[in-house]
């Protein structure tokens, strides 16, 4: 049992260093070399599980841990947004594997989280970012992708009623959508049950008040920001 | 017909053309008279030097002047009309005591011992030339010695001395203490330029007047003048 | 008259012969696997038609994967003309590209959201009260009509603009997505008698715009032999992708024969592979398949090799117009198309920085100099872009004209011939024998003949840089020169038979 105490150390320790590493699988080299070949973050979530480690001691100690330290390198910049994209993509595919063992433990993830870029727009990069770092962060990322028609996204609240509802516009023509989306919500009495995050290059605080949104975020991590804060 | 003639060294002087090969500065002009012919030809039409001078030359070179200011004209054309104005005067000298004109005097101008810089000298010259004085060029690299004698079997109203290097400054006080040591200081004005040299330096050294550039060379020799008249 | 732009007689290059042979294969290669995915149903019946092969791909938007095999695309590029004329409401503005002559127009662009303002308040030394200072203060704000017209009405003035692109996005109250464009495209050519370029906000306009060009043109005929307008169409989304709405805007624009820039903007790192050899075969199998589809859908249809390769900027993810390396990929494709014999569209002179400056100023000149050494024929983007290009700074523009300037004269050819040298020998000769040994004389004649190149002209005096001042006060200058507006008769032709046009734009009835 001694033993068992110093291997499930070990292992939280190690996924922590390949989450610092943005290594998801074996295959991936990482920041560096250090750690080419051994398992990643996938294999040794699996690991971990398989040794009986309870999925919130993986999560605090091993994963948020890990992704602490690299938001820490990327505000001192030796991190760039591919490191920390690659970091938070390694922890989504530890949420994937665990998503059964959590639901089972009954432990409450951070949230449902949809996001899509709106009607008429196809600009999806910082869409992407985002979804992926909330991902990373825990949250349950629904992405229902570009040039969503209103009506998919409000059904998509209806049906799978997410916390958080993000939206992306990137053309002064399509920000208009925007509060569209959000008319319909409330026509369709779904307005209260989300949180409407949106951001764009497109769209301001302003004009985030005019529409009725809950939050304007200039970019990914203050949407991590602003969720944190709800 | 004199009249004539007047205006037409005038637009010589501006244009800046010496003989009527000259191209000048609009088109069409080879092949019309230059200054020299038009002032070789001016005495037998019945103008006077004085007015050969004064409203001819001088004129032209007002004029040159102003367009220089409005930005109209660059050193090169100024040191064109310059040019063409010393030419003129050369043809005119040896009337000059035939008809009991006083010229504006003579400068003796020259570089320092141990400095080669003398394109700044060489502008200084060419416009005291087209001011109307004679000028007497050294050269370059003058031994105090030689610029001594020079003032002596000269006896110039002014002498200018140019130097462009820390090093070589200092030749410009050993001049004047030579040309004390000689007795002959009193009877020269002094003026000095170049890159290193200042207002300061000048009088740090007993040097009467500071050009930092070819105008102001001219305007310190015409105060010194009309200060040596009162 | 045409204008005349600058030729650049030996063009700098980055790739030999093989490398770019090896591009093309290696863009033939990805056209057919994976090939293409479009969002666009005619474009997937055009190109089977012709032999592409096609897959419906199952989702929640409709769209085909394509395979355009090479014979196609070969087939497009004999069609394609080698001249590209774009025409102006003043001919004189003219331009004519030629695929295989590097002869550089530089052109202003692109739409971006904010305006920035320019202002001079004074500051007060502290440690010497009696000493002011006047601080150049730029305010952000959204762009206006107002704006687009006095962006244009500028741009009428630099000498070096060769051609218009509208800079700034319309935003205001009253202008929607339905008469968007009416307006941008009235705004620039009644305050500009340069070819005008822009996209298209929406393709029910198009047929609005297009009869505005005849207008003011005079007649459908006139607007074939003179077009004043083109469109630029990013109907590409790297990786490899026909959007759905662009599309259907360049199949339009192809079908009425007017020039058309066939636009690909991939971004190393995200949308395309970071390394050199990556994003340029990407893009050169983007911009053909672009260039494929419209020779299809009209054969000869006048078209620009459009690339706008940038690299990623690694703190943001966004477009990095600042960094060195997207200067490389420009310049690699014009290189390609003029291995191709296409006119090229490329950009410079976007700075990462929100502000004019010294950062601006670096990045900008950085890749105007190098990108215009390799000869693209349309360089856009060039003129006032800040801010990874969501800024447009007049002031900027302005002092991008004096660089161009710089540029333009840096690029020309030297004189170096035999009665050229027999002229200087006999320079040398004689002044070497005249006491002064100057040879300022000689200088003369060349003195205004455009020959010597002038001294930067908004230079300040003293140990207080004025550059931003000086260049405010040209700025002033250029606004109150007056511009050829489009005359009385056709503006209330254009009003009438053109629906959304904002009144306040009809300089004639102004006041009333
Ligand atoms: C890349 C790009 C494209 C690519 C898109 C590729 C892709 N896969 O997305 C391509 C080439 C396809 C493209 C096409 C077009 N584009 Co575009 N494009 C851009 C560009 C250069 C960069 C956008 C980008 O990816 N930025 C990088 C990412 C990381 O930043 P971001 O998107 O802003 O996202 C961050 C934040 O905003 C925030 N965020 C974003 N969304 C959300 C959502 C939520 C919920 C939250 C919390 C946060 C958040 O977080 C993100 C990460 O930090 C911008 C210029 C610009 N300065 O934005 C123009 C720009 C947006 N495009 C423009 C235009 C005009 C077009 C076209 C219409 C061009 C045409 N004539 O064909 C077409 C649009 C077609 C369409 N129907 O949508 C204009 C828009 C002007 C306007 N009218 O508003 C811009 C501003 C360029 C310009 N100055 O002209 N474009
Ligand atoms: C051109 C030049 C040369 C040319 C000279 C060609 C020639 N025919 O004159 C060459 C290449 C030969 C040269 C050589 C050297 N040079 Co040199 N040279 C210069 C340079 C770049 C420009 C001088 C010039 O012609 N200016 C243009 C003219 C129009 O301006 P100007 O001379 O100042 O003249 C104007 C006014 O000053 C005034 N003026 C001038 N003289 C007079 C006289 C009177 C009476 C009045 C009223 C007004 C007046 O009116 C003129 C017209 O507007 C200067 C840099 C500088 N900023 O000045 C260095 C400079 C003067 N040289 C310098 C040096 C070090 C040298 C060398 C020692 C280099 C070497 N290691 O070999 C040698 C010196 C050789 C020697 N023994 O003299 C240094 C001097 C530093 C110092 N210690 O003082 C300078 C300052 C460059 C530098 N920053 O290092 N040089």
């Amino acid at each position: 049992m001694k033993g068992g105490v110093s291997v499930s150390k070990d292992i939280i320790a190690t996924i922590k260093e390949n989450v610092i590493q943005g290594r998801k699988t074996q295959e991936d080299v990482g920041i560096d070399d250090s750690l080419a070949g051994t398992a990643g973050v996938v294999e040794l979530t699996q690991q971990a599980l398989g040794k009986n480690i309870s999925p919130q001691v993986i999560i605090t100690d091993g994963l948020t841990a890990g992704m602490q330290v690299v938001g820490e390198r990327f505000s001192t910049k030796e991190y760039f947004i591919p490191d920390m994209l690659a970091s938070a993509e390694a922890v989504g595919a530890a949420m994937d594997i665990m998503k059964p063992a959590l639901e089972s433990a009954n432990v409450e993830t951070k949230g449902k989280f949809a996001i899509a870029t709106v009607k008429g727009d196809i600009h999806d990069i910082g869409k992407n970012i985002v979804a992926i770092l909330l991902k990373g962060s825990g949250y349950e990322v629904h992405d229902l992708g570009i040039d969503v028609p209103t009506e998919k996204v409000v059904e998509f609240v209806r049906e799978e009623k997410p916390g958080y509802l993000g939206l992306s516009a990137l053309l002064t023509t399509t920000m208009t959508e925007m509060g569209v989306v959000i008319k319909a919500l409330e026509e369709n009495k779904l307005r209260s049950s989300v949180k409407v995050l949106i951001g764009g290059a497109a769209v301001s605080e302003e004009f985030a008040q005019e529409i009725g949104a809950d939050a304007y975020c200039v970019d990914a991590f203050d949407a991590v920001r602003v969720l944190e804060g709800y | 017909m004199p009249e004539d003639i007047i205006s037409l060294i005038q637009e010589s002087v501006i244009q800046g053309r010496i003989t009527k090969d000259d191209e000048g500065m609009d088109e069409g002009m080879i092949g019309q008279p230059g200054v020299t012919e038009l002032v070789e030809r001016a005495p037998a039409s019945g103008l006077s030097i004085q007015n050969i001078i004064t409203k001819g030359l001088s004129g032209g070179m007002n004029i040159v002047g102003q367009k220089f200011e409005a930005g109209e004209y660059f050193i090169p054309d100024m040191l064109a009309s310059a040019e063409a104005v010393s030419a003129a005067m050369k043809i005119l000298q040896p009337r000059f005591a035939a008809s009991n004109i006083k010229t504006k005097g003579t400068i003796i101008v020259a570089t320092v011992k141990d400095d080669l810089h003398d394109i700044g000298k060489n502008i200084v010259s060419i416009l005291l030339r087209g001011a109307g004085y004679t000028v007497k060029d050294l050269g370059n690299n003058i031994d105090t010695q030689v610029i001594v004698d020079a003032v002596r079997e000269e006896k110039p109203q002014f002498l200018g001395l140019s130097a462009l290097l820390t090093s070589t400054m200092a030749r410009m006080a050993d001049v004047i203490q030579m040309l004390e040591e000689n007795g002959l200081r009193d009877q020269v004005k002094i003026i000095v330029g170049g890159a290193p040299v200042s207002e300061e330096f000048a009088k740090s050294i007993g040097a009467d007047g500071y050009g930092a550039d070819g105008f102001q060379a001219i305007a310190v020799v015409e105060d010194l003048a009309s200060g040596t008249e009162s | 008259m045409p204008r005349e732009g600058i030729l650049v007689d030996r063009p700098y290059e980055r790739l030999t012969r093989e490398q770019v042979e090896l591009i093309h294969q290696v863009s033939m290669q990805i056209l057919t696997d994976p090939g293409l995915i479009s969002f666009n149903r005619e474009a997937v019946d055009i190109l089977h038609s012709h032999g592409a092969a096609v897959e419906s791909i199952a989702g929640d938007h409709q769209s085909w994967q394509v395979k355009i095999p090479e014979q196609l695309v070969l087939k497009a590029l004999d069609t394609a003309p080698r001249i590209v004329k774009l025409g102006a409401r003043n001919p004189d503005n003219t331009l004519i590209m030629h695929g295989d002559e590097p002869r550089v127009y530089f052109i202003t662009g692109s739409e971006t959201n904010i305006w920035l303002d320019v202002d001079f308040p004074i500051y007060v030394s502290k440690a010497d009260p009696t000493r002011e200072i006047r601080v150049p203060e730029f305010k952000p704000r959204r762009g206006t009509v107002d704006d687009l017209c006095q962006s244009a009405h500028v741009c009428e003035h630099l000498e070096m603009a060769d051609g218009y692109i509208r800079t700034v996005n319309i935003q205001d109250r009253d202008i929607t997505e339905d008469n968007k464009d009416v307006n941008k495209f009235f705004a620039s050519l009644n305050n500009n008698t340069k070819h005008f370029m822009s996209g298209l906000t929406s393709l029910k306009q198009l047929d609005n715009v297009v009869r505005m060009a005849e207008l003011v043109a005079g007649g459908k005929k006139a607007l074939e032999d003179n077009p004043i307008i083109s469109f630029i169409t990013c109907l590409v989304k790297s990786p490899l992708q026909f959007v759905d709405d662009t599309t259907a805007t360049f199949i339009e624009v192809c079908r009425r024969g007017l020039p058309v820039a066939v636009s690909s903007s991939p971004q190393a790192g995200t949308t395309a592979p970071i390394k050199e050899a990556g994003i340029i075969a990407q893009i050169n199998a983007e911009v053909l398949a672009g260039i494929t589809l419209g020779q299809l859908v009209k054969p000869g249809t006048p078209v620009l090799y459009g690339s706008v390769p940038v690299r990623a900027r690694m703190d943001t993810l966004g477009d990095s117009y600042g960094s060195v390396e997207t200067s490389q990929y420009n310049i690699d494709c014009v290189q390609m198309a003029r291995f191709y014999g296409i006119p090229n569209y490329s950009t410079s002179g976007v700075c990462d920085t929100k502000i004019p400056g010294q950062q601006s100023s670096i990045e900008r000149l950085f890749s105007d100099i190098v990108v215009a050494m390799s000869g693209p024929q349309y360089l856009h983007c060039a003129f006032g872009l800040l801010d990874c290009n969501s800024v447009f700074c007049l002031l900027q523009a302005v002092l991008d004209d004096a660089h161009f300037k710089m540029i333009k004269f840096f690029l020309r050819q030297p004189r170096i011939d035999q009665p050229e040298m027999e002229a200087v020998l006999k320079q040398i000769r004689a002044v070497v024998t005249t006491p002064q040994k100057l040879y300022i004389g000689y200088i003369r004649p060349l003195l205004r003949s455009g020959e010597i190149s002038g001294i930067y002209p908004f230079e300040g005096s003293g140990e207080t840089d004025d550059v931003f001042e000086l260049a405010y006060e040209r700025m002033k200058e250029l606004l109150a020169r007056p511009v050829e507006h489009i005359d009385r008769e056709t503006t209330s032709r254009i009003f009438e038979e053109i629906p959304g046009i904002l009144p306040r734009l009809n300089i004639y009835e102004r006041g009333s």
